[in-house]
């Protein structure tokens, strides 16, 4: 442990807004290449899903 | 696809798309639980148990955001040429798909690679931003993944795209050498690399293990929005197959 104390850790020794900026930053965008993915998934199942259930009682 | 014998039989496999779509489906479930457990523990060995570093204090830790991210904006890159040029040679659609899928991932680690590297450049430096060769040709190598995008999405014909984004692509890929050299060929604020093939690092084992945890921590996540992404591209475009309708309405 590098830190005695939770505020310490916070504080980061002076830099704590640098350093946990740039933690949340990672955290947005690895999250965001997880959910856009998935998200653009179920909404492309169910597009094509739906197109294709129109087009077998279309026929 | 001409038959030759040279080539080996997964380079085969990996041009149809279900083979790749099915086994993407089986590798992801093991790489997002190595991503997630490199990643959580990586992180919280750099923040809590990583010394900090005796000049820079503890804006050091950024290192284990920041140089993850770059090594794998170029490493994207280049699977982004390499993929492009396979499709250009051997008219393989997957690989089109691929180089299609490395895009936004590689966009959006460049720009957290450049915005973590800003925000370590101001207390260290004194300044957010430099005209310095390492960030200038980092933000070069942000807007040719936003000129293969734009490309790709200008162009209506999907095989006429993926042909122009891979030339484009190609020409790039002479970047990555000037990122990697920036910091030897010219005079540079930056830090040369921290990991070299043929040299110890020079910082402390303590500080390095980490950083490596999460560089392949990184590669991992890599690997799984990629499937992730490659697996959507696959069903768009195999929409017509019989095994996608299959797939589609067996749920």
């Amino acid at each position: 442990m590098s830190f005695n104390s939770f505020s310490e850790f916070l504080s980061m020794g002076g830099h704590g807004l640098y350093v946990w900026l740039s933690y949340g930053l990672g955290v947005i965008i690895i999250l965001g290449n997880l959910i856009a993915p998935l998200q653009a998934g179920k909404r492309l199942r169910a597009q094509l899903t739906r197109r294709l259930i129109r087009e077998s009682k279309g026929s | 696809m001409a038959d030759s014998k040279w080539m080996p039989r997964w380079f085969y496999q990996l041009a149809s798309p279900r083979w790749c779509y099915q086994i993407c489906g089986k590798l992801l479930p093991w790489f997002t639980v190595a991503a997630l457990a490199l990643l959580i523990g990586g992180t919280l060995w750099a923040l809590i148990f990583a010394p900090a570093d005796y000049q820079q204090g503890n804006s050091f830790r950024i290192i284990y955001l920041h140089v993850p991210s770059a090594i794998l904006a170029q490493s994207c890159y280049m699977l982004m040429a390499v993929a492009g040029a396979i499709g250009l040679i051997w008219k393989m659609k997957v690989a089109d798909m691929v180089a299609k899928a490395c895009a936004p991932i590689g966009a959006s680690l460049a720009v957290l690679a450049l915005l973590t590297g800003a925000i370590w450049g101001k207390p260290t430096w004194g300044s957010w931003w430099v005209w310095d060769a390492r960030l200038t040709s980092m933000l070069i190598l942000f807007f040719l993944y936003l000129g293969v995008m734009a490309l790709n999405s200008a162009i209506e014909s999907e095989s006429t795209a993926a042909q122009a984004t891979a030339v484009l692509a190609l020409v790039g890929l002479v970047n990555i050498p000037i990122i990697k050299y920036s910091v030897e060929w010219w005079n540079t604020l930056h830090q040369p690399a921290t990991f070299k093939l043929t040299e110890k690092p020079a910082m402390p084992a303590e500080m390095w293990v980490p950083l490596l945890v999460m560089v392949i921590g990184f590669y991992a996540f890599f690997a799984v929005t990629l499937m992730m992404r490659l697996r959507n591209e696959i069903l768009r475009r195999e929409r017509r197959a019989g095994w996608v309708k299959e797939l589609l309405l067996s749920k």
